[in-house]
Formats: C-alpha cells, sequence, structure tokens
C-alpha cells in the first residue's frame, strides 16, 4: 500500500535521480545545442554556464541569444526580461500542479523544487504522482540530476558542439519530441478525457504557422486547460 | 546617462541580463503555488489542471513533428507503440530513435 500522504525520504533522492534516466538524451541534445550556440554567439563561458545555471530553461535560454547584446541598456534589459517571462509563462500552470503535492513542505524546499522545475522532469513526476507516489524527495532527486546533466552538457556543447557530427543521423534532433510522446502514453485515460489535448494541439498549430517564436508551446497549453474546465 | 545605464553598459551589463532573466523565470516557477495557495481550488479549476500534462505533449510536439514529415510522424508512432507494450521510457525512447535513424540511413 503506497503512502499516499506527502512526505520526503533520503532515498527518494537516489531514486528520482534514476527516475530522471529517460529524459537525459534530451537534456543532453538540448543544452549542448545551447552550449554551442552560445560559444558561436560570442558569449563567454561564464555567461552560458550562468544562462544554464541560474535561468535553466531552455526555450528561453535559445530565444535569450537571438536578443543577447555586446553593450546593455536598462531599455535591453528589460525586454529580454519581458520575453523571458513569456516564453516561461507556461511554468506558472505546472507550478500550480504540484501545490497538493507541497503544499506542507518547508518553504525553502518548496522555492528549491521550483526552481528546478522543467517540463520534462514535470512530466516524468506527474506519473510518478498519478501513479500514487508521494515522496517529495523523488521530486528533488529528479530535478537535482536534470540540473546537473543540463549544466555539463551546456560546458561540453561551448567547447565540443563543432566536433559532434551530424546528430540527425541518429534522430538525435527529434529525441525531445520522441521522449514527450512517450509520456503521453501513460496518461492516456480514454478519449474523453484526451478531448482537451487535441484543442491544445491544434492551437499550437495554429499559432506556429502564424506566430514566430516558441509562443505556440504556452497558446496550446492554456488552450488544453480552458478546453479541460469546459468540458463536463 | 545616469549611474545605472552606465554600470548595465560596462562589464556587469551581461550579469544583469542573466539576473533578469532568472528572476523572470524564478518568479513563473513559483507564482503557480502561490496562487493555488490562496485560492479556493474548484472541481473545475482541478479538471482544467488535470488536462495539462497532455496538452503540453500535443502542444510542444505537434509543430515539431509535422514540420520533420513523415520519418517523424513514423518515429513518434513507434515510440508510442513501445510504449503501450512496455510502458518504459527508455524502450519507447530507443524505438523512436532507432526507427528515426533506420529511415534517414535509407536516405529519406
Amino acid at each position: 500500500m503506497p503512502n499516499l500522504r506527502p512526505h520526503f525520504t533520503l532515498a527518494g533522492l537516489s531514486h528520482g535521480a534514476r527516475a530522471a534516466l529517460p529524459a537525459f538524451p534530451g537534456f543532453i541534445m538540448f543544452s549542448m545545442a545551447f552550449g554551442t550556440a552560445a560559444s558561436q554567439k560570442g558569449l563567454s563561458l561564464a555567461e552560458a554556464f550562468g544562462l544554464s545555471a541560474f535561468v535553466y530553461a531552455g526555450a528561453s535560454q535559445m530565444v535569450g541569444l537571438e536578443i543577447w547584446q555586446k553593450v546593455w541598456s536598462p531599455t535591453t534589459i528589460l525586454t529580454i526580461m519581458t520575453v523571458t517571462a513569456v516564453v516561461n509563462a507556461r511554468m506558472i500552470l505546472l507550478g500550480a500542479t504540484l501545490h497538493p503535492w507541497l503544499k506542507d513542505e518547508p518553504k525553502l524546499r518548496t522555492a528549491l523544487n521550483l526552481f528546478l522545475i522543467t517540463d520534462s522532469g514535470w512530466l516524468i513526476n506527474t506519473r510518478y504522482y498519478s501513479e500514487g507516489g508521494r515522496d517529495v524527495g523523488i521530486l528533488l532527486g529528479s530535478g537535482l540530476a536534470l540540473w546537473a546533466v543540463w549544466l555539463i552538457a551546456t560546458f561540453a556543447g561551448f567547447f565540443a558542439g563543432a566536433l559532434v557530427p551530424e546528430p540527425t543521423r541518429f534522430g538525435l534532433d527529434l529525441v525531445m519530441p520522441i521522449f514527450f510522446g512517450a509520456m503521453l502514453v501513460p496518461l492516456w485515460k480514454g478519449p474523453k478525457p484526451a478531448l482537451p489535448w487535441l484543442v491544445a494541439g491544434a492551437v499550437s498549430l495554429a499559432f506556429h504557422t502564424l506566430v514566430p517564436g516558441y509562443l505556440f508551446i504556452l497558446a496550446g497549453a492554456v488552450a488544453g486547460v480552458i478546453a479541460g474546465m469546459l468540458i463536463e | 546617462m545616469t549611474a545605472i545605464d552606465t554600470l548595465i553598459a560596462g562589464p556587469w551589463g551581461a550579469t544583469f541580463a542573466i539576473a533578469a532573466m532568472t528572476v523572470a523565470t524564478f518568479l513563473c516557477r513559483i507564482a503557480g503555488m502561490v496562487v493555488m495557495s490562496r485560492v479556493r481550488i474548484t472541481p473545475r479549476v482541478e479538471r482544467g489542471l488535470r488536462a495539462l500534462p497532455g496538452s503540453i505533449i500535443l502542444a510542444t510536439i505537434l509543430p515539431v513533428v509535422l514540420d520533420n514529415g513523415v520519418p517523424a510522424i513514423l518515429a513518434l508512432s513507434a515510440t508510442i507503440l513501445a510504449m503501450v507494450l512496455t510502458r518504459l521510457e527508455l524502450v519507447g525512447l530507443a524505438a523512436g530513435l532507432g526507427t528515426l535513424s533506420i529511415i534517414r540511413l535509407f536516405g529519406w
């Protein structure tokens, strides 16, 4: 009988790190691509590393590179801050779903867990939670492991990005969507609960065609949540 | 130029940019938790949030997969089939990447 009350174990940390393993390939590819792009764009290692360590959100890091400046002004700082907030706004929704799990946790540990939120890590933990798991150690362990992988891969990409042979030959350019697709299967609870997913997909496609950038993810996610609220 | 402008235009500019992006992202990360601890969660809100994981997945992958055409669709199908059979993410991942590399090996 699983312990259905939220709790925290140290053993959960290593279990969580292991649970995050399927997300490693996607993280390595994305973060290496970022490291390579950052070095081509002329960022220093410290800047690329700082972005990966503290911002730690791939899509916004990539967009950030596009509007990166040699000389900054208050206006350009405000611009990059706003763009980052828009690209990462979906995290507001991810964090909201963690509330029942984390509401009685110590504040500092929750802040750390929330700092470590990523789409992939959240999907893994959503599955764990829906199957009855409540150990916050799993959440933290998977978050820490993914963060470490992200940092190492940025470092590797910064120096060795140009040395990696055509990643497309092994399908590695699509490793992230393939991982996401795999995570869809355990979420399937029949066609009716999946109706909002269709709405999300349709809205995302429309945005992707009409609006440049990464906005399609946020638009689709919000549309899916609204559809879920409307469908009885 | 004010003192702040001069400081931001100097060597510390990039640090300010990274800090600004970090603050913006962290606010997004904690906002959902803060809001949920202050509002009463109605069944409607709960239903909406339950639709989120699948919605995020489709919103993220559908445009990317369609942009990449038939090979990507076949790879994704292989992943889903492997997941339905085994429920192991690593197996699903391997099935998808394997399918994609075989298709590309034949020059599609």
